[in-house]
């Protein structure tokens, strides 16, 4: 103890405390990304599935991620972010990417389930990564009270608490997730697409993306029972809704009822 | 009291009603009550009439409200979810928010109640103040009025606090999210204000007390202090009778209209049906706010598009248009130790505290100014006051644009831009909309007197060409009745006051001041057409010799 406090003041002390700070944290960190991927890739592709995949991602994909994948100044690498990442952005029609902007904004799909399946094997092929999720865990059968506390903790300062969405900074914005499959949601949480951040495995368990996704499914079937909505957003377009509406059909009122004099 | 007292023959009723209500009668004098406001004579208008939907609407609140408060209970103790709503089943949350969910799934009528309490409020607020613009544009707070346009202005802080007071009770995420940002507010006071802040809250924010202290406020305080606001409010309403609109008849001596009963006393017995039926058309069909979406409160989560009800989304709208830092300038400080955070404290207080003040002190800055002491009971016509119209609607323009900027996301969402692009037009328009709304409407203002001008000296435009013997082609005008006539002449525009010396003999700095802000508010004018005026135009059919007649900064007239 009394060699190492004399030596706290060597030249060399900074640097091997900083080298045993990287060692360790990088260890953790090799650590923890195992776990995470401890059950990526389960779902099986065909060798076919890969070589068709590689074709259709020549074609439409390497302009800007690169031949082989490796990523161009103009879109990122693909190595390494699995099947879930290509089924989600190729199949909400994210990608493609209509045009350059601050995200991808969805549009229709430009590749049919085969077409998709066959992408995400090629991508799958490169490097492991987050797999296209187990039926099981879309069941729709969660908790759904748990989701919607793991929502409202996780979620809702982007999507809003009741998932209509929300503007995010410079353009950017979280969309609102009525209609939005489970399985889409699924991957949304476990690659993290856009400006979203990865909610792994060790985050929010496969267990509680199920929550979530009962819980959003939820109060998507559920309705509104106090009757029309308008629109989920909250307390302006309540306000709108009692000036232009409200007021509206009042003023009119008002104008009948003085009508017969003045 | 003796109503019947000057008849010769005692009077006795007939049947047993009249005996009743004769007993009663000759105990209260209901009769000499009832022929005095029965006899009061009330000038009919549509815009007269948001008043008494605001009144309305505060009769609805209480009504609702009373059913509400059988069933809620405003204890933070903790419990778990047991009611019907399965996607909040067995969450831990709030007495007060699982009462709030029981009000709203497992008591019948509940839910309807909740949406009748809670559009009555924002019903209540909006009236309010449209009234308040109704009366400002129309120059109803003039002499003898400008203490009922006070009390107007103490009504509206007190609706704001009872309906800020109600938002915040079910507990729910959104309305604690709007509770931590007054905390904030309060927080950003100098010195005090971390100690109101623990004083409110009973410690540390939540803490277990603030829905319970809200609660009385919401219940007991507030609707009292607006209650007797209304009672001073309408008791002036009948010592000053009501103003009317000009016209043919109508002076400052008089009232020209209907008397209350009965017609009146039907109407507004009437209207007070309509108002209820289109608030629960409104609460049957439409949801507000569905505090089951928001789940319980938690200091930890904060929703996107967290917005208070629209009456507080002026202050919000200042708080999300304040930058924390201006390129190196920063807005917080520490001074012995006390954190002062000018991007809280100015947003939140200063705008609001502008609007307040003027509000409450215009009709005494519009008196010295126009050193006008006289009573008036007819209103002026927006148009013919044409600096106050402009001063109203940059006012108003100014607070739109803080209304604006508190759904900020919502605009950049759903028009897809920037959120960042529409926090900075909003703050550039925070500086220069007033400006630009002011010298808009002083424009459209005295552009709309000098048509009227010219419709009152050459006729309507019939748009008629006739050929004359000689060859000349003119256009037919159609004289206006007479009616008609006296709206568009019959109006005071006052010219500058000059500075005037004062007993002494001496112009003081103070009369300077105010001969300019006279200038200012008068300098521009469209005189009224003269009988002279009118006659000349008449006479000769023709436009020549009238051009003159608009005297541009003058001070002929």
């Amino acid at each position: 103890m009394k060699a190492l406090s004399q030596k706290r003041r060597h030249p060399l002390a900074a640097i091997a405390l900083l080298l045993m700070g990287l060692l360790v944290t990088g260890g953790l960190y090799a650590v923890a990304t195992t776990v995470n991927q401890a059950k990526a890739d389960t779902t099986t592709f065909s060798a076919s599935d890969a070589q068709e995949g590689g074709k259709l991602f020549a074609a439409n994909c390497a302009t800007c991620h690169g031949m082989g994948a490796s990523g161009t100044k103009d879109g990122p690498s693909l190595v390494g972010v699995g099947a879930a990442a290509v089924d989600f952005q190729v199949g909400t029609g994210r990608m493609p990417m209509q045009m350059n902007g601050p995200q991808a904004q969805e549009k229709p799909r430009q590749f049919n389930d085969q077409q998709t399946q066959q992408l995400a094997a090629y991508v799958a092929s490169l490097g492991a990564g987050p797999s296209i999720p187990d039926a099981s865990l879309l069941d729709e059968n969660g908790d759904a009270a748990k989701g919607g506390e793991l929502f409202r903790v996780n979620c809702a300062m982007c999507h809003n608490a009741a998932a209509a969405g929300g503007a995010l900074t410079r353009g950017k914005f979280a969309p609102a997730l009525a209609g939005v499959s489970g399985q889409h949601i699924y991957e949304a949480m476990a690659t993290g697409p856009q400006n979203m951040p990865v909610f792994n495995d060790a985050n929010i368990s496969p267990e509680g993306k199920r929550d979530i996704i009962t819980f959003l499914k939820k109060i998507e079937t559920n309705g509104s029972p106090g009757g029309n909505d308008l629109g989920g957003l909250g307390p302006v377009s309540e306000g709108l809704f009692v000036w232009v509406a409200g007021l509206g059909v009042i003023i009119a009122f008002t104008i009948w009822l003085t009508s017969r004099t003045s | 009291m003796s109503a019947s007292s000057t008849a010769e023959v005692p009077f006795v009723p007939k049947t047993k009603v009249g005996r009743i209500t004769d007993f009663v009668d000759e105990r209260v004098g209901g009769s000499g009550i009832l022929r005095e406001f029965g006899r009061k004579v009330f000038p009919d208008h549509w815009s007269f009439m948001f008043g008494e939907v605001a009144l309305y609407s505060f009769v609805i609140l209480l009504m609702s409200g009373t059913f509400l408060t059988f069933f809620f209970d405003p204890s933070m103790a903790e419990t778990h979810y047991t009611g019907s709503y399965t996607p909040l089943t067995n969450v831990e949350m709030s007495v007060a928010y699982n009462s709030s969910l029981n009000i709203s799934f497992d008591i019948r009528g509940g839910l309807f109640f909740r949406q009748v309490h809670h559009w009555a409020a924002l019903l209540f607020v909006a009236s309010l103040g449209v009234h308040m613009l109704r009366v400002f544009f129309t120059g109803a707070f003039r002499k003898p009025r400008e203490m009922n346009w006070v009390v107007g202005g103490v009504l509206l802080i007190l609706a704001m606090a009872e309906g800020f007071t109600g938002y915040s009770l079910p507990d729910d995420l959104l309305s604690g999210n709007g509770l931590r940002i007054i905390d904030g507010v309060i927080k950003s006071i100098p010195v005090i204000g971390t100690y109101i802040s623990f004083f409110l809250f009973g410690g540390e924010f939540p803490g277990t007390a603030i829905i319970g202290r809200l609660y009385v406020l919401h219940i007991l305080l507030v609707p009292a202090m607006i209650l007797l606001m209304i009672v001073i409010h309408l008791f002036m309403v009948v010592v000053h009778k009501h103003t009317q609109y000009p016209g043919p008849g109508r002076n400052d001596g008089n009232v020209v209209g209907y008397p209350l009963g009965p017609v009146y006393a039907a109407k507004a017995g009437g209207f007070f049906f309509i108002v209820f039926g289109v608030v629960a058309l409104m609460a049957a069909m439409f949801t507000i706010n569905p505090i089951w979406n928001y789940g319980p409160y938690d200091p930890s989560p904060v929703s996107a598009g967290t917005q208070p009800d629209w009456y507080i989304g002026f202050v919000d709208g200042a708080l999300r248009l304040m930058p924390g830092v201006v390129n190196d300038f920063h807005f917080e400080y520490i001074i012995f130790g006390h954190v002062l955070t000018l991007n809280v404290l100015l947003p939140a207080l200063v705008p609001a505290g502008i609007i307040f003040t003027v509000l409450f002190m215009y009709p005494w800055i519009e008196r010295w100014i126009t050193k006008d002491n006289r009573e008036h009971h007819v209103l002026d016509r927006p148009r013919n006051a044409p600096t106050r119209t402009a001063i109203g609607v940059a006012g108003f323009t100014w607070y739109c644009v803080m209304w604006a900027a508190a759904g900020s996301d919502l605009i950049a969402t759903h028009f897809h831009v920037a959120l960042n692009d529409v926090t900075y037009w909003l703050r550039t328009l925070f500086f220069i909309g007033p400006i630009i709304a002011f010298m808009v409407t002083k424009r459209v203002a005295l552009a709309l007197q000098r048509k009227d001008r010219e419709i009152a000296l050459h006729g309507r435009e019939t748009g008629r060409i006739v050929r004359l013997p000689h060859g000349e082609f003119i256009e037919v005008h159609a004289p206006l009745d007479d009616y008609k006539h006296y709206k568009l002449v019959g109006f005071e525009s006052p010219s500058p006051l000059p500075a005037e010396p004062n007993e002494h003999g001496v112009v003081t700095p103070k009369e300077k001041r105010r001969a300019a802000l006279s200038k200012w508010f008068f300098e521009d004018r469209v005189a009224p057409a003269t009988p002279a005026e009118l006659e000349a135009a008449h006479g000769h059919g023709h436009h020549e010799a009238i051009e003159s007649g608009e005297e541009h900064k003058s001070l002929s007239h």
